[in-house]
């Protein structure tokens, strides 16, 4: 059984109560078609489970496959410095088929953040060292692909769908009250 | 059929590494080589193994070790599926006879006729040092090569 490396730290970009029984980790790459599909099921599931689920995405681009995964990555932990990593990772999704270095620098005008910065910062791959920390903790965690969950630290390999993810957390939830 | 364990000398094989050319086991003596055999070229997932132990290639270099993928794919087959992945390393071709290498390691899985997904260590004499074969529709990470390949002194450039 595959179990989280480094379990949700400071470091980490989170949604929802750090203190919540239940924690959600996505690895996942920008540019990966289904990272894009499962986002919106993402977004369900923590609706559908509020403040009991503290969800968190961590960067694991596959930059040899996907010629983007890196700089959007770069991209998104620069929206991160200025407090807007969250606005950043959902327009890239949603822009995730026609990315490009213009695009990312249009995304960086639209959040309001300085584009020459973000520029600059990718060109000096600034943001390098922190997405490979993810990347490494994947690694070291078992990522098998993109997207690859993990529910409470343990890998989850199951079907992508949300009745699946949502059984399986539930399953989880019932065995820690226990 | 159990796939062979860690102690046992890793079969030798001679494979199709492209349309034109073969790749034996006992050319790459004296260097740890990591086996990774797969189902098929073209599953549907994109962010796959192989993908994945692409991307590792650079932690591999420390121990120069070499990885190669194996499925029963012809040798065509590996060609445009690695020109398509932008893979740096080798697939070689269990094609015929069908799945005999496979079969050797004790990876092979006779109703469907593919390959496990096993993965193999083997030191530079050619023992196997770790083994693992994982539920076929689970790719298995990196992290149980990197862990083994951790008992093997770092020797290389790390370039």
């Amino acid at each position: 059984m595959n179990r989280l490396s480094i379990p949700i730290g400071p470091d980490d970009h989170t949604q929802g109560d750090r203190t919540a029984l239940l924690t959600l980790v996505e690895y996942g790459d920008y540019e990966c078609p289904s990272c894009g599909q499962i986002q919106p099921v993402i977004q369900k599931i923590q609706k559908h489970f509020g403040k009991r689920l503290l969800f968190a995405f961590r960067n694991f681009p596959l930059a040899e496959l996907h010629p983007w995964a890196e700089a959007a990555a770069e991209a998104a932990m620069y929206a991160s410095k200025h407090g807007k990593f969250w606005e950043m990772h959902y327009l890239l999704f949603e822009n995730q088929e026609r990315l490009s270095d213009s695009l990312l620098l249009e995304l960086a005008d639209q959040l309001g953040l300085s584009s020459s910065d973000l520029s600059v910062a990718l060109e000096k791959n600034t943001y390098r060292p922190r997405v490979r920390t993810d990347f490494d903790s994947g690694i070291r965690s078992g990522v098998n692909g993109t997207p690859t969950l993990f529910i409470n630290d343990e890998r989850y390999d199951g079907l992508l769908g949300f009745d699946s993810v949502v059984d399986r957390i539930a399953h989880v939830l019932a065995a820690s009250k226990v | 059929m159990a796939i062979l364990e860690a102690g046992t000398i890793a079969p030798e094989f001679s494979l199709n590494v492209t349309p034109d050319q073969k790749l034996s086991l006992s050319e790459l003596r004296g260097r740890p080589v990591v086996l990774a055999f797969y189902p098929a070229d073209w599953s549907p997932v994109c962010g796959d193994e192989l993908s994945i132990f692409n991307e590792i290639l650079p932690d591999l270099l420390p121990y120069r070790a070499e990885l190669v993928g194996i499925s029963v794919d012809g040798a065509w087959s590996h060609d445009a599926f690695s020109k398509q992945k932008h893979l740096h390393f080798p697939l070689l071709s269990d094609f015929q006879p069908k799945g005999s290498v496979a079969r050797s390691y004790g990876a092979y899985r006779e109703t469907e006729g593919v390959c496990e997904r096993a993965l193999f260590v083997i030191d530079k004499s050619g023992t196997i040092t770790w083994s693992y074969c994982s539920p076929v529709a689970v790719n298995p990470g990196a992290d149980g090569i990197l862990h083994a390949l951790k008992a093997f002194p770092k020797e290389g450039s790390g370039e």
